[in-house]
């Protein structure tokens, strides 16, 4: 029987009920009194001398507060990063400055250049259009590859190349790795693309500023994953704000998937200018605004080359890989193709040696970071791709051939840096052909012909490191941060909690599974606990929401400051009850001593807390309010399998998903419903990755892609309804909860079924020479494709 | 400045407005029902879809002026009148309709009008419809099964859950 509370129910969310009423609180919702309204003057071009900036037009128009310009920020810090990589000759990375506002060069379509605050919003965008810019343009750097030749134009002056960094992992296994190549039996190559993609959270980015000066305490409203990473950054290296100076607010937010982690020079400008005017200034981004401001994701040009013996056992990989920056390194660029890329080359097999070169390179477009999944969908696509190929050439069944090279003991240390705890990968392959119905296929097969299109089948496992992440090993790798989760549980008189988490919900219900957790371990009504976050004001300093890290880094952290709260209660009850406190027991919400009958309920302790007439003063203090800070000691790592079917108009090359199965063990599971539902949107966002989305730039650096005319989000009609179990559960052995995480599962596993399906299809249907198609398999591809 | 004057929701409302003032601006500045949403700048996404004189309409291809005298009902007048939860909105909570609830309000109000002209959908029908609502988070998986539970049609044989 499904459970029906606690920990393991489908608990309906609490949060649902304002979202469906049309009273959420998202930041664009936010009107202070007395607000300015902002609006950005953004280059037009991709790459450019600026010349000059006359705002003596703008300024006179109606309601025009004030113009700023980059010449406003020259004594401010820029927009710091927050990783550095070392190369693979041990140099630190090339690592250009990045202004609020453009300083002597604009160096994409969309580099803000001046800002108008106005009255209002439409007085300040019709200003806006008035301030001119005097821009020499350049020629933009766009190939990476054509970037990286001598006497190509430099994106920075002041850096010796486009060359970001050239890392090699490990490169000690270099010269190994290479001599392995020499003496295979089969080698396997392919190059791909992992095209550029648009996150696109449906709520675009807001900034409100706001400054007291009675107490000289600024403000920021912002459509955050992590305000208080957002403090950090803005205050101590853009403003010099001191923390307890500076609030970060980001209240509901309407989803992320990345985007929403960095620190963005809007938000910088939107504290700066409320301090400056001394009023709340607002910017509010347009959809078309955040195409070319949003950090977009991928970006990859990658060759693989798979070594295998007779039998096909992997003998070694080797990877190549240009990695596209953008123009400026946005907060957490740098580790995306390197250590969430590289640590996971080896994939859910025993490959004894792996080499992974990544050269990261700028370019004249929009800064590249973490997007939903962050390298490890770029390692999985290649892998899997390159597994189907090899299958194909040896004339192995591609699905025992990932078998035959299954890890399967555990722990396993990878030749690339990480150590797997735990895991099953031939249960969640053996539940996906189950669910997936695979020995079905050939009848569908069968019934797809007659109808005149062609089928095919894709299958692929994916492994993912998440619950992100260990500091001491972090730190080792480049990061400026630590990566803990942070929880303060408060208990009130009458017995209901406030659990105040550094962890950040937006979408993924922490306000309906967090509560479950606390309520199971005392064994109170789900209701009796209540989940706050966002505010820097009220919740203890945390790392915020990425990399399928909330409920194992974050939920840990509340487990551990729920332990310290029982354990308390525990000394008061066994203090009422004129007991040992190692013979009180907590279950179902009431306090007894073991081997009688005495009891004390719940809110009898937790009164007693804060009424402390009879409680031993002496031993415990009064109060029931415990903080925990969380530190793993390891990555977690999701797994599992993933089938897509498609069918191909041969006479269009127009692809259909006709079915999606994935089976994911994800370790324990506290809300089985909300799980299902990451799994589904994962899962269309890949689909949208393999068939229909792309970030595409013209000759000139115009982002040609730049709105939802042109750039195709995956709607309702292009996926179907997905076949989704996790009943493979090996727990997590290093946290509490013995949960692994599963945001970004759907996303990273489902690009290669899609396209395994495709060229399958093709294959099927005589088209044997068609190895690969890069994503997104637009008809056009597809049908090329098959013109051979 | 023009005086507008329509009712929301089944209340007269009024307020001045610029001629380029849209719907879904003058809902959400002029009138403060922020829930009605923004999205896109292109007509695109959906998530400003509201009801004009019965009709579905995305607010933001309109401008406030073409709504003088209308009946115009948006997501804050969709609940019962008790406050509960109407049938279409209990059903998108139940089958976890929504994650982080930006495009909610349009998909309600898509959904419903809908239901209005077509009571009991089919799978294909519904994906058809949402054709102009864009949702990042779901995958759609819950969304079509929430509207057809709403329509009276059981979803219990539809996969995953």
């Amino acid at each position: 029987m499904p459970k029906d509370h606690g920990i393991g129910a489908s608990s309906k969310r609490r949060e649902d009920v304002r979202f469906l009423t049309g009273r959420g609180r998202y930041t664009d919702d936010i009107n202070l009194r007395g607000q300015a309204y902002a609006c950005f003057v953004r280059s037009q071009v991709a790459h450019g001398r600026l010349n000059g900036v006359n705002t003596a037009d703008a300024e006179a128009m109606p309601g025009v507060i004030r113009v700023f310009t980059g010449a406003d920020f020259e004594g401010i810090g820029g927009l710091p990063c927050g990783w550095q990589v070392t190369d693979r000759h041990g140099e630190v990375m090339q690592e250009p400055g990045h202004p609020v506002l453009a300083q002597g060069k604009v160096r994409h379509v969309g580099d803000p250049i001046a800002v108008v605050v106005a009255e209002t919003y439409d007085q300040a965008r019709d200003a806006a259009e008035a301030v001119v810019i005097d821009i020499e343009e350049l020629e933009p750097v766009l190939d990476m590859k054509a970037a990286l030749e001598d006497g190509a134009p430099k994106v920075h002056d002041d850096l010796t190349s486009n060359l970001c960094y050239d890392w090699g992992f490990v490169e000690e296994n270099r010269e190994a790795v290479n001599k392995a190549f020499e003496t295979a039996h089969h080698v396997t190559t392919l190059e791909l693309v992992n095209q550029r993609l648009v996150p696109n959270a449906m709520e675009p980015r807001v900034a409100i500023g706001d400054f007291d000066p009675g107490t000289e305490d600024s403000t920021l409203y912002t459509t955050s994953q992590n305000p208080h990473v957002i403090r950090l950054l803005m205050g101590a290296f853009v403003l010099g704000i001191p923390e307890h100076k500076l609030r970060v607010v980001a209240p509901d937010v309407g989803g992320g998937f990345g985007s929403k982690i960095f620190h963005y020079a809007e938000e910088a400008f939107c504290t700066f200018a409320a301090k400056q005017l001394k009023r709340p200034v607002k910017w509010t981004c347009s959809r078309s605004e955040s195409f070319i401001t949003d950090a977009h994701g991928r970006d990859h040009v990658t060759k693989i080359e798979l070594a295998l013996d007779a039998e096909g056992h992997f003998q070694a990989i080797r990877t190549e890989t240009y990695a596209n920056m953008g123009a400026y390194l946005s907060t957490f660029a740098p580790s995306v193709p390197t250590w969430l890329h590289g640590t996971l080359m080896a994939g859910n097999y025993k490959t004894p040696l792996i080499y992974v070169n990544v050269k990261a390179v700028f370019t004249n477009t929009v800064p590249v970071d973490a997007y939903r999944g962050a390298g490890r969908p770029e390692a999985t696509f290649q892998l899997e791709r390159v597994i189907d190929k090899a299958a194909r050439e040896m004339g192995i069944d591609p699905v025992e051939l990932r078998r035959k090279n299954f890890i399967t003991q555990f722990p396993y240390a990878t030749p690339v840096a990480v150590e797997y705890d735990t895991g099953d990968y031939n249960a969640t392959l053996d539940k996906l052909l189950e669910i997936a119905d695979v020995s079905g296929f050939e009848s569908r097969l069968a019934e797809s012909k007659a109808r005149g299109k062609l089928r095919g089948l894709g299958i692929n496992c994916y492994i993912e490191a998440c619950g992100i992440a260990p500091s001491h090993l972090v730190g080792q790798l480049g990061a400026r941060a630590g990566l803990y989760e942070s929880a303060t549980v408060r208990v009130n008189a009458t017995g209901g909690l406030v659990v105040m988490t550094g962890s950040h919900s937006h979408g993924q219900g922490h306000e309906t599974s967090f509560a479950q957790v606390v309520a199971d371990m005392i064994g109170i009504d789900e209701n009796m606990v209540e989940i706050v976050h966002g505010d820097t004001a009220n919740t203890p300093m945390g790392m915020g929401t990425y990399g399928s890290r909330s409920l194992a880094v974050g939920g840990s952290a509340m487990v551990r400051a729920t332990e310290k709260i029982i354990a308390k209660a525990k000394k008061i009850a066994a203090h009422l009850m004129e007991a040992s406190p190692d013979d009180i027991e907590l279950k179902d919400g009431a306090f007894t001593v073991a081997g009688t009958d005495k009891s004390v309920a719940w809110g009898d302790v937790t009164l007693a807390a804060y009424v402390p007439h009879n409680y031993p003063l002496e031993e415990i203090e009064p109060g029931l309010e415990e903080t925990a800070f969380y530190d793993p000691n390891n990555f977690t790592y999701p797994a599992g399998a993933y089938a897509c079917e498609v069918e191909v108009d041969p006479e269009t090359g127009k692809v259909t998903i006709e079915r999606f199965a994935a089976a994911d063990d994800f370790g324990n599971i506290v809300n089985p419903m909300i799980v299902d539902g990451q799994v589904h949107g994962g899962i269309a966002q890949g689909i949208g990755q393999a068939l229909l989305e792309g970030a595409a730039y013209d000759e000139y650096g115009q982002l040609l892609s730049g709105s939802y005319m042109d750039y195709a989000m995956p709607r309702a009609d292009d996926v179907p309804f997905y076949t989704v179990d996790h009943s493979c559960q090996t727990p997590c052995t290093h946290n509490p909860l013995g949960v692994k995480g599963c945001g970004e599962a759907g996303a990273i596993g489902s690009p290669p079924a899609v396209v395994n399906a495709v060229v399958d299809a093709l294959q099927r249907a005589g088209h044997t020479g068609v190895t690969h198609i890069d994503m997104p398999l637009t008809p056009s591809r597809v049908w090329s494709a098959m013109q051979g | 400045m023009t005086k507008v004057t329509m009712t929301v929701n089944g209340k007269p409302v009024s307020g001045e407005v610029e001629g380029r003032t849209l719907l879904s601006q003058f809902l959400r500045e002029g009138l403060g029902m922020t829930g009605t949403h923004i999205g896109c700048d292109t007509s695109q996404c959906g998530a400003c879809v509201v009801h004009v004189n019965g009709q579905d309409v995305k607010s933001c291809t309109m401008f406030a002026l073409e709504c003088e005298g209308a009946e115009v009902r948006t997501i804050e007048g969709m609940a019962n009148a008790d406050g509960s939860l109407s049938t279409i909105q209990q059903a998108f909570q139940d089958h976890h309709g929504l994650q982080c609830g930006f495009c909610t309000p349009g998909m309600v109000m898509t959904a419903a009008a809908l239901l209005e002209k077509n009571p009991k959908p089919s799978e294909a029908e519904i994906r058809d419809y949402l054709e102009g609502n864009i949702c990042r988070c779901t995958g759609y998986h819950n969304i079509v099964k929430a509207i057809m539970a709403a329509s009276g049609q059981d979803v219990g044989a539809i996969a995953a859950e």
